[in-house]
C-alpha cells in the first residue's frame, strides 16, 4: 500500500467483441492514455464508454489488450495476465453510484478499508469525510440522504482507499451546475495531493466545457479524437458525435466562396436558395460540408431583424411547435427545416402557431462545421 | 401433543438444515452462468411436482438396510436410518428443497450487479461480498425461505408416510395423527389438532407476505 503515490499513467489498448441477437454485435477497439489529472470520455450512448472503464476496472475481461497503471500489468492478454478487481487498486464511481443500502454513509466508506486496524481506518473516514464536505451525514443511510450528497459519500468511499486509478461514470448527472461545479473542485484539491488518472465518462457538454483538461471523444467502439475540449467537440468531426454534444440541425451545405480576411465562408444549405454564413473552414468553393447548429443557439423573430450583428437572417414558416418539459421545439420551414428551441413564454408572447411567417437569425459562429 | 411437538422439531431441523445447504446451491444457480445449469434447476424443482409418495418410496428404498444410505448409516451409527427420527429428517430436507432454494435464489438475483461490482472494486473477494452484501440484502427471501421450509415440513404427510411410519414420538408427526384419529373415529380430536395446524400454516404465510411486502423492513427501501 502505498502512502505515497508515484506519478501514474494510466494506458489501455482494449478489443472487446459484444454479441447481440441478430447483426446487434458491437465490437470496443480502443487505445487510450490518461496521464495524471482529469481525462474525459465523451461520446453518445453505447460508445463504449462504460465498457471501457469496466474493462480497466476489471469487471469486464476484454478479448485482447493490454492494461497498465504506472509500472503495474493490471491484464495482458498475451502474457495471460488478468489481475482480478479486488487487487486492482482501481476506484469507480457508477452512474447508478451503487452505494450500499444497508450501510450506513460512514460504513459505506470505511467498505474499502477492512483490511486496516481500526485506529488507522477512522483516521482516514474522518479525513474524506471532511474532505468531501458530508462528516455531518456518517450515520444516515443512503435512502436519507439527498442527490448531491450522496455523490459526495460515492466519491469518498472510493477515494479513501488511495486508488491508483478512478473512474467516474457519469457520476454528477442530475445536478445543477454549480453543485457539480462544487462537487469537481473538491476532487480536484484531493486530487492536487495524489496525483491520479481519473477517467471521466459523460456525454453532457456542459461538464466537459465544466472539467475540460482533455477530452477523448468515443463513438461505436472508436476513439474518434482526443484532445482539448474545444478541439474535440467544437470542431465535431462526426455526425453522431455533433448530435451528442447537442447539435440538432445538421444540415448539408455546399461552399460558394471563402472570404479568408473576415474567417468566413458562404454557404448554400442544400438544395435551397438558402445562404449562410459560417466560419471558415478546411474547404475550396463547390465542396460540400456539413453545418450543425444548435437549436438553442438561433433565434426567432416575428418581424424582419435589422440593425443586428448576426449575419445570417432567413425567413420561413412553422410547422410545427411540439412542447416538451419547460422547452418547446419549433421546426421552422426555410426551404431547409431548422429545430429552434424557444420558451413557452416566448410561444405566448409572440402567439407562435404552426403556419406563422418569422424570421430566424443565427450568429455566423454559432455555425459549426462537421467533416 | 406429543405428535404435535415431534413436527415442531422436525420442521424446526428441516428448515436450519436448508439454510445452509440452500444458500451455497443459491447462490451458484443465481449467480454462475454454466451450461448444465439448467439440470440442476431442474434438479432442484423436482420435489413440486414429484408426488410425494413417489419422493418417498425412493427415499425409503435409499434409506433400507440394503440401500446405499442405510448402508452407509448402518456403517456409521450402527443402525438403520429407516423409520427414524433422521431418516425423517432426510427425506423432508429433500422434500422442502425447493422451499428453500427458490426464494434464497429469487432474492440473491434481485440483488443489484452494481453494488456486487461496486463492493469488488472496493477490495472484497466473493465470500466477503456474500456476508457483507448480498446476504443483509436478501433477509426478506432468507426469511421466506426459513418459513416455508418450515411450513411446508409441518404439514407433510405423503414423504413422512413412507419412510417414517407410524411410531408414536419418534416419527408420528401431526398430519399422520390427524389422519390416524379420523379412522378411529376421533374427530373432536381430530379437529383440535387441525385447528392448530390451520392457525399455524395461516400465521406462517402471513409472515411470508408481510416480509416481502415490506409492511416491514430492517432499513428504509432504497
Amino acid at each position: 500500500m502505498a502512502g505515497e503515490v508515484k506519478a501514474t499513467i494510466l494506458t489501455a489498448r482494449i478489443r472487446k467483441e459484444r454479441r447481440g441477437a441478430g447483426a446487434s454485435s458491437f465490437i470496443l477497439d480502443v487505445s487510450i492514455e490518461a496521464s495524471p489529472g482529469i481525462t474525459i470520455l465523451f461520446g453518445p450512448s453505447g460508445a463504449g464508454k462504460s465498457t471501457l472503464l469496466d474493462s480497466v476496472a476489471g469487471l469486464a475481461r476484454p478479448d485482447e489488450g493490454r492494461i497498465v497503471a504506472g509500472s503495474d500489468v493490471l491484464f495482458d492478454s498475451g502474457r495471460g495476465i488478468d489481475v482480478p478487481a479486488p487487487k486492482r487498486r482501481t476506484a469507480y464511481v457508477f452512474q447508478t453510484l451503487a452505494l450500499f443500502p444497508h450501510l450506513s454513509a460512514e460504513e459505506n466508506v470505511s467498505y474499502g478499508l477492512m483490511d486496516l486496524q481500526e485506529e488507522e481506518r477512522r483516521k482516514r473516514v474522518e479525513a474524506i469525510l471532511k474532505a468531501f464536505r458530508v462528516e455531518k451525514l456518517r450515520r444516515q443511510r443512503p435512502g436519507e440522504i439527498s442527490g448531491g450528497e450522496k455523490q459526495r459519500i460515492a466519491l469518498a468511499r472510493s477515494l479513501v482507499t488511495e486508488p491508483r486509478v478512478l473512474l467516474l461514470d457519469e457520476p454528477l448527472t442530475g445536478l445543477d451546475a454549480e453543485l457539480k461545479a462544487a462537487i469537481v473542485d473538491d476532487l480536484r484539491a484531493w486530487n492536487a495531493a495524489k496525483g491520479i488518472p481519473i477517467l471521466y465518462v459523460t456525454h453532457s457538454r456542459e461538464e466537459v466545457d465544466a472539467l475540460g483538461e482533455r477530452v477523448i471523444a468515443l463513438d461505436n467502439g472508436r476513439v474518434v479524437s482526443a484532445g482539448a475540449p474545444m478541439d474535440v467537440l467544437d470542431a465535431p468531426r462526426r455526425k453522431k458525435l455533433a448530435q451528442a454534444a447537442g447539435f440538432e440541425n445538421i444540415l448539408s451545405a455546399t461552399v460558394l466562396d471563402l472570404r479568408e480576411a473576415d474567417g468566413v465562408m458562404r454557404v448554400r444549405l442544400g438544395e435551397s436558395a438558402c445562404e449562410i454564413e459560417v466560419p471558415l473552414g478546411y474547404a475550396a468553393a463547390g465542396n460540400r460540408v456539413q453545418v450543425a447548429v444548435r437549436a438553442g443557439d438561433i433565434l426567432l423573430a416575428t418581424e424582419r431583424p435589422h440593425g443586428l450583428s448576426a449575419r445570417n437572417v432567413m425567413d420561413g414558416r412553422i410547422i410545427s411547435l411540439e412542447q416538451r418539459g419547460t422547452m418547446v421545439i419549433a421546426r421552422v420551414d426555410c426551404e431547409v427545416i431548422f429545430v429552434v428551441h424557444v420558451t413557452p413564454g416566448a410561444v405566448r408572447a409572440l402567439e407562435l402557431t404552426a403556419g406563422r411567417r418569422v424570421w430566424l437569425v443565427l450568429k455566423t459562429h454559432s455555425c459549426h462545421l462537421v467533416e | 401433543m406429543e405428535a404435535l411437538w415431534l413436527s415442531m422439531k422436525l420442521a424446526a431441523c428441516v428448515a436450519a438444515i436448508l439454510l445452509v445447504i440452500g444458500m451455497p446451491v443459491a447462490y451458484l444457480l443465481a449467480y454462475s452462468n454454466w451450461r448444465g445449469k439448467f439440470l440442476l434447476e431442474s434438479l432442484v424443482a423436482l420435489p413440486l411436482v414429484l408426488p410425494p409418495t413417489v419422493l418417498g418410496f425412493y427415499a425409503l428404498v435409499a434409506m433400507g438396510p440394503r440401500g446405499p444410505l442405510g448402508k452407509l448409516w448402518i456403517a456409521l451409527f450402527g443402525h438403520g436410518l429407516a423409520f427414524t427420527f433422521s431418516g425423517l429428517i432426510l427425506a423432508s430436507v429433500l422434500y422442502s428443497f425447493p422451499f428453500a432454494v427458490q426464494p434464497l435464489v429469487a432474492s440473491f438475483e434481485g440483488v443489484d450487479r452494481r453494488l456486487l461490482d461496486a463492493s469488488a472494486v472496493l477490495g472484497a473477494g466473493s465470500s466477503r461480498t456474500f456476508c457483507r452484501v448480498i446476504l443483509p440484502l436478501s433477509l426478506p427471501g432468507v426469511v421466506t425461505a426459513a418459513v416455508l421450509s418450515f411450513a411446508h415440513t409441518l404439514g407433510e404427510f405423503g414423504v413422512v408416510l413412507m419412510v417414517g411410519g407410524n411410531l408414536a414420538g419418534v416419527t408420528r408427526t401431526v398430519s399422520i395423527d390427524i389422519y390416524d384419529r379420523v379412522q378411529s373415529l376421533e374427530y373432536g380430536e381430530a379437529n383440535r389438532m387441525a385447528l392448530v395446524l390451520l392457525a399455524i400454516s395461516f400465521s406462517v404465510l402471513c409472515v411470508v407476505y408481510a416480509v416481502n411486502r415490506r409492511v416491514w423492513t430492517p432499513w428504509p427501501a432504497k
